[in-house]
C-alpha cells in the first residue's frame, strides 16, 4: 500500500537542470549581494538530488542601487504571487514593497523550477525566500556595523536604512552598503526570521502590484510581443481526435500573396505577416481526413472508463470493511459521475519563437517555462543552454497551461521558416487541444451505526486521481482506492488529452464524498451540520465548519428541509475549507439559482489576506461553472463545444452573494490559496439542491435537464 | 479590396489604406501595435477585444475596419489622459477587480460605455450591462464593486 499524506500531489515532470555553474551565474549577476537558497519543495528536492549540478535553486539580489530582485522560475497568471512573494521579501528585509522587483519565469535568469501549480508557490517557496531575505538582512547589518563602527546588535533597519538604535544620525542605506560590493552567500541554517508579530507588510491587505499595468493595457502577454519579420502561423488541424489525414492540397494557400506554406510530416501550416491572411490561407487548404468510428461519447464514457479501469491502488485503509458492514445499521451505496471540463482561460495558448543558428528564444504563455525549454531541446535538437524561455504575464492557466504544445509548434515553425513565428491558438483549437479535467466515476458504499456514526466507508475513484480522495472523518473501517492513476489517465482510457485542472482530482472527489456524507445524514435523519460534527475529530476541520456555520447563521433541520441549504467540507494544498450555500431550484425548469455562498478557510498564515480572499471568490465563482453547466460534449473524438456559445462559463448574472472568512493563524505555516475554495462547489450546491427538493444529484454538472430527471425519479 | 479610411484613434487623426474586410481588432494589434484589446474567442462571445467606437463598446474582432471611417476609436491605451488613470481604471485597481488581467481592458471599456448610458447604475444594471464580458478568474464580484465606485466618483464632476 502506498503511504501518502492527503496533501501530497503527483508531479513527476522534471525538466533539465539550471544550466549555469555557480561561477558563471555570479558573473552574470554583477555586483551587489546575492543570497542563494534552496526551495524546500519536497518534489523539487528529490529532482534536484538527481539532476541539479548545484545546491541552490533560487536567489535574491540586493543590487548596487539598493533595489531588491527576486529571481524565480514561478510565473504570474492571475493568482497574485507577484505580489505575495514580494511582500514576504520586503517584510523580512525591511525594505519598502516598491523597491522589490520580481523576475519570473525566464529560464536564462531564473533557476530551475518545475512549474507553477498545485498552490505550491507560497507554501514551498515562501519559507526559504523569507529565510534568504533574513540572511541578506544579516549580511547588510554586518556590513553596516563595520561601516558605522558599532556592533550589529546596536543596529536596526527601517525601510532599507540601517540605523544605530540610540544614535539615530548614525545610519547607512542598503544602496550605500551594496555599492561596489560583490558578495554571494549561501543561505545558512542560522537565519533568524522575523517573528510573525513583527510583520509590517505580511498579513496586511495589499493591492496587486501588477494592477496598474493591467488596467492600462501596458501588461504584456505572449501574443502582445513583436519581432521584426515575424509571421503568424495557422496550422491544419484534424476534425476529430484520432482522425488520419488521407490527402492534402496546399496549392490554394500558396496563391495568397506573402504566404509561406510549411509541410513537415504531421505539421502543415501557413505563415503570413498578417494574421487574418494566415487565416484565409488556411481556409484554402483542402484536406481529407478519415474520422475514427466506434469511439465513446459524453454519455457512454463512464461505462467505458469502468470497463478499462485497471486494478486500483489503496490510498488509505484502516479497520476491516466486513466488520464495518456488520455494525452498520444502514448502508448507502451510490455512484457519482463527473464529465470532462475545459480550462477555458480567456487567453488561448500562445507562443512566439525566434531561432537564430542553433539558438532559440521562446516567449510563451505557460505555467511551465522549464518544461517548454526541455521540450524545445528535443524538438529543435539544440543544446539545452541555447534555449531560452521567457514567460510574460499569463492570461489564466488553471492547470491548462502546464502543456506547451503551442510552444513546440512555434519553435518548429520558426526553425523551418527561418522567421520568428507567432502561434496564437484560436478558441476552437483551445477547446480541441485542451488537456481537459478528466471524466471520472466514484463509487461509494458507506454505513452508519445506530448512533449516527459512520462505521463503514468503502470508496473507489476511477480516473479522477487520488488528490482529495482521502476522507477526514472519524471512521473505524474504511478503504480508499484510486483506479486509473492520475488525471492523465491510462492508455486507451480518455479519447483526448486530459490533465490537471484547478485542484485536480479534488473537485470530483470532494463532490462525491460530501454528497455521500449528506446522503448518510439524510439516512440518519439528522441535521447535516450535526452529523458532520458527530463524525469529525480533526480540530482544524471542526473549526472551519463551525466558523462557516456561525457566519451563515445555520439552523438545524433534518434534510430535505425545503430551505435549499447545503454544506461541503474539503482539504486541498494543506488548506481547510468549509462552504455553506443557499440555492433556489425552479422545479418546473430545473434551473438553479445559487443565492449565497459562505466560505471559511484555514490556510495557516495568510501572506496577503486580500489576495487570499480574491482567490477564494475566484474559486467560488469559477466553481459554479463545473457544478452547474460546464461539460465537454463529444463523440468519436470530435469535440462539439468549440467556443463560449455552447461551452458556457460563469457570468455576472450567476453570481451569488459571496462571503469569505479567513481563520487567522499567524504562527502556522502558510498553505496553498489558489485552489482550495473551488473543491467544495459541486458538493455544496448538490447538497443544497437536495435540501431544497429531495433530489440527490449524482452527476456533474447539475444541468436543468439532469435536475428535472432527478426530480421525476425521486 | 482596399479603401482609405480616416478616423480618430485615441484622440489622434489617422488615415489608413486597408483591406476593408479586415477586422478592427487585428488592425489595432498589428498596424498600430495597440495590444490592449485582446483576442479571446474571435466570434464576439467573450468581450476581451472590446473597444469604443464613438463611445459605444464594440467587439473589435467582429467589427469591420471600414466601419470606423469618420469615427472615433478609443482603446484602453487611450483611456489614460496625461498619465492620469480614468476613474474606472482607478476603481479596478482599488477594488482588485482583476486577476490574470486578460479580460480587464474589455471589461473597463464595456463599463465605460455602460456608464455613459446609465450614469447611476443599479447593481442589476451593471450585471445586465456586463453580462456578455467573460472573466475566467472569477473577479466578477469586485468588477461590480469597481464599476459602482467609478460611477459614484464620475458623478462628482470627474471627466468621463
Amino acid at each position: 500500500m502506498k503511504k501518502r499524506n492527503p496533501h501530497d500531489m503527483d508531479f513527476y515532470d522534471f525538466g533539465p537542470a539550471f544550466p549555469l555553474s555557480r561561477r558563471e551565474f555570479l558573473k552574470l549577476m554583477g555586483g551587489g549581494i546575492v543570497i542563494l537558497f534552496t526551495v524546500g519543495d519536497p518534489f523539487l528536492l528529490e529532482a534536484q538530488r538527481q539532476r541539479l549540478p548545484d545546491d541552490f535553486n533560487a536567489f535574491l539580489r540586493i543590487g548596487e542601487d539598493g533595489r531588491v530582485s527576486c529571481f524565480t522560475g514561478k510565473i504570474e497568471m492571475g493568482q497574485g504571487v507577484i505580489t505575495s512573494l514580494a511582500m514576504m521579501l520586503a517584510d523580512e528585509l525591511e525594505v519598502p514593497l516598491d523597491s522589490v522587483d520580481m523576475v519570473m519565469g525566464d529560464t536564462d535568469l531564473c533557476p530551475y523550477d518545475m512549474g507553477t501549480w498545485g498552490s505550491m508557490t507560497t507554501r514551498f517557496f515562501g519559507p526559504p525566500l523569507r529565510a534568504a531575505a533574513a540572511e541578506a538582512r544579516a549580511v547588510l547589518i554586518e556590513l553596516a556595523a563595520e561601516q558605522l563602527q558599532t556592533s550589529p546588535s546596536e543596529l536596526r533597519v527601517e525601510a532599507g536604512v540601517v540605523y544605530h538604535t540610540s544614535q539615530k544620525q548614525k545610519k547607512v542605506t542598503y544602496a550605500q552598503l551594496t555599492q561596489g560590493k560583490k558578495i554571494a552567500r549561501r543561505l545558512g541554517k542560522e537565519a533568524i526570521l522575523e517573528k510573525p508579530t513583527d510583520f509590517t507588510i505580511v498579513g496586511t491587505p495589499v493591492l496587486r502590484r501588477d494592477a496598474v499595468d493591467k488596467v492600462t493595457g501596458k501588461a504584456k502577454y505572449a501574443g502582445d510581443y513583436r519581432e521584426p519579420g515575424m509571421l503568424y502561423a495557422r496550422i491544419l488541424r484534424p476534425p476529430a481526435h484520432g482522425a488520419k489525414r488521407i490527402s492534402v492540397d496546399t496549392s490554394g494557400a500558396k496563391k495568397i500573396k506573402g504566404t509561406q506554406v510549411i509541410e513537415d510530416g504531421d505539421l502543415i501550416a501557413v505563415l503570413h505577416e498578417d494574421p487574418e491572411l494566415a487565416d484565409e490561407a488556411l481556409k484554402q487548404i483542402k484536406a481529407n481526413f478519415e474520422k475514427p468510428k466506434g469511439g465513446t461519447d459524453d454519455k457512454t464514457i463512464f461505462d467505458h472508463l469502468l470497463k478499462v479501469a485497471p486494478e486500483g491502488e489503496v490510498v488509505s485503509q484502516e479497520g476491516d470493511l466486513t466488520k464495518g458492514e456488520e455494525i452498520s445499521q444502514t448502508v448507502v451505496e451510490k455512484t457519482y459521475l463527473d464529465g470532462y471540463v475545459s480550462h477555458a482561460s480567456i487567453e488561448t495558448h500562445t507562443a512566439l519563437a525566434k531561432v537564430e543558428g542553433d539558438k532559440a528564444t521562446i516567449l510563451a504563455s505557460t505555467q511551465s517555462p522549464f518544461g517548454i525549454k526541455q521540450g524545445a531541446t528535443s524538438v529543435l535538437g539544440f543544446p539545452d543552454k541555447n534555449i531560452r524561455v521567457i514567460t510574460p504575464f499569463v492570461g489564466g492557466g488553471f492547470g491548462g497551461k502546464a502543456s506547451g504544445q503551442q510552444a513546440m509548434e512555434a519553435a518548429r515553425l520558426a526553425k523551418l521558416s527561418g522567421k520568428p513565428v507567432m502561434v496564437v491558438w484560436t478558441r476552437a483549437e483551445e477547446f480541441f487541444f485542451d488537456t481537459f479535467r478528466p471524466a471520472a466515476v466514484v463509487k461509494i458504499k458507506a454505513g452508519i451505526n445506530g448512533s449516527s456514526q459512520i462505521a463503514l466507508w468503502d470508496y473507489s475513484v476511477y480516473f479522477a486521481g487520488e488528490r482529495g480522495s482521502q476522507h477526514f472523518y472519524d471512521i473505524p473501517h474504511h478503504r480508499t482506492k484510486s483506479h486509473g492513476g492520475g488525471w492523465r489517465g491510462t492508455p486507451g482510457s480518455h479519447p483526448f488529452g486530459t490533465g490537471p485542472w484547478r485542484a485536480p482530482a479534488n473537485n470530483t472527489n470532494t463532490f462525491a464524498r460530501e454528497s455521500h456524507v449528506d446522503a448518510l445524514a439524510a439516512a440518519a435523519g439528522i441535521d447535516p451540520l450535526e452529523f458532520r460534527l458527530k463524525n469529525l475529530k480533526d480540530k482544524r476541520m471542526i473549526r472551519v465548519l463551525q466558523t462557516a456555520a456561525e457566519k451563515f447563521g445555520w439552523t438545524a433541520a433534518k434534510i430535505p428541509s425545503g430551505r435549499g441549504c447545503g454544506i461541503s467540507l474539503g482539504i486541498d494544498s494543506g488548506t481547510y475549507v468549509a462552504h455553506i450555500a443557499e440555492v433556489e431550484v425552479d422545479k418546473k425548469t430545473g434551473r438553479v439559482e445559487v443565492k449565497r455562498v459562505v466560505c471559511a478557510q484555514d490556510m495557516g498564515l495568510s501572506i496577503n489576506p486580500e489576495g487570499a480572499k480574491i482567490q477564494m471568490e475566484g474559486c467560488i465563482t469559477m466553481g459554479l461553472g463545473y457544478a452547474l453547466k460546464e461539460d465537454v460534449h463529444f463523440k468519436d473524438g470530435e469535440i462539439f463545444d468549440l467556443n463560449f456559445d455552447t461551452y458556457e462559463i460563469p457570468r455576472f448574472s450567476w453570481l451569488p452573494r459571496i462571503e469569505t472568512f479567513l481563520i487567522e493563524d499567524r504562527n502556522a505555516a502558510p498553505q496553498g490559496g489558489g485552489e482550495p475554495a473551488v473543491i467544495c462547489m459541486g458538493g455544496v450546491i448538490s447538497n443544497a439542491i437536495f435540501d431544497a427538493t429531495g433530489a440527490r444529484m449524482l452527476q456533474l454538472p447539475m444541468t436543468p435537464e439532469r435536475i428535472l430527471k432527478s426530480l421525476s425519479e425521486k | 479590396m482596399n479603401k482609405t479610411i480616416r478616423f480618430k484613434l485615441n484622440g489622434q487623426s489617422k488615415s489608413l489604406t486597408v483591406d476593408r474586410k479586415r477586422m478592427l481588432l487585428w488592425v489595432l494589434r498589428t498596424d498600430f501595435n495597440l495590444t490592449g484589446a485582446k483576442y479571446g474567442c474571435g466570434e464576439g462571445f467573450c468581450g476581451a477585444c472590446t473597444v469604443l467606437v464613438n463611445n459605444e463598446a464594440v467587439r473589435s474582432c467582429q467589427f469591420p475596419v471600414e466601419d470606423i471611417d469618420g469615427k472615433e476609436v478609443t482603446t484602453i491605451e487611450g483611456l489614460t489622459k496625461n498619465g492620469n488613470l480614468h476613474p474606472l481604471q482607478e476603481a479596478f485597481v482599488k477594488h482588485d477587480a482583476l486577476q490574470c488581467g486578460f479580460c480587464t481592458p474589455g471589461m473597463i471599456l464595456n463599463a465605460y460605455s455602460l456608464l455613459l448610458k446609465t450614469p447611476s447604475p443599479t447593481r442589476k444594471d451593471i450585471i445586465d450591462g456586463m453580462e456578455d464580458n467573460l472573466c475566467r478568474c472569477g473577479a466578477h464580484t469586485r468588477i461590480i464593486q469597481a464599476v459602482q465606485a467609478a460611477a459614484e466618483k464620475m458623478k462628482g464632476g470627474t471627466r468621463q
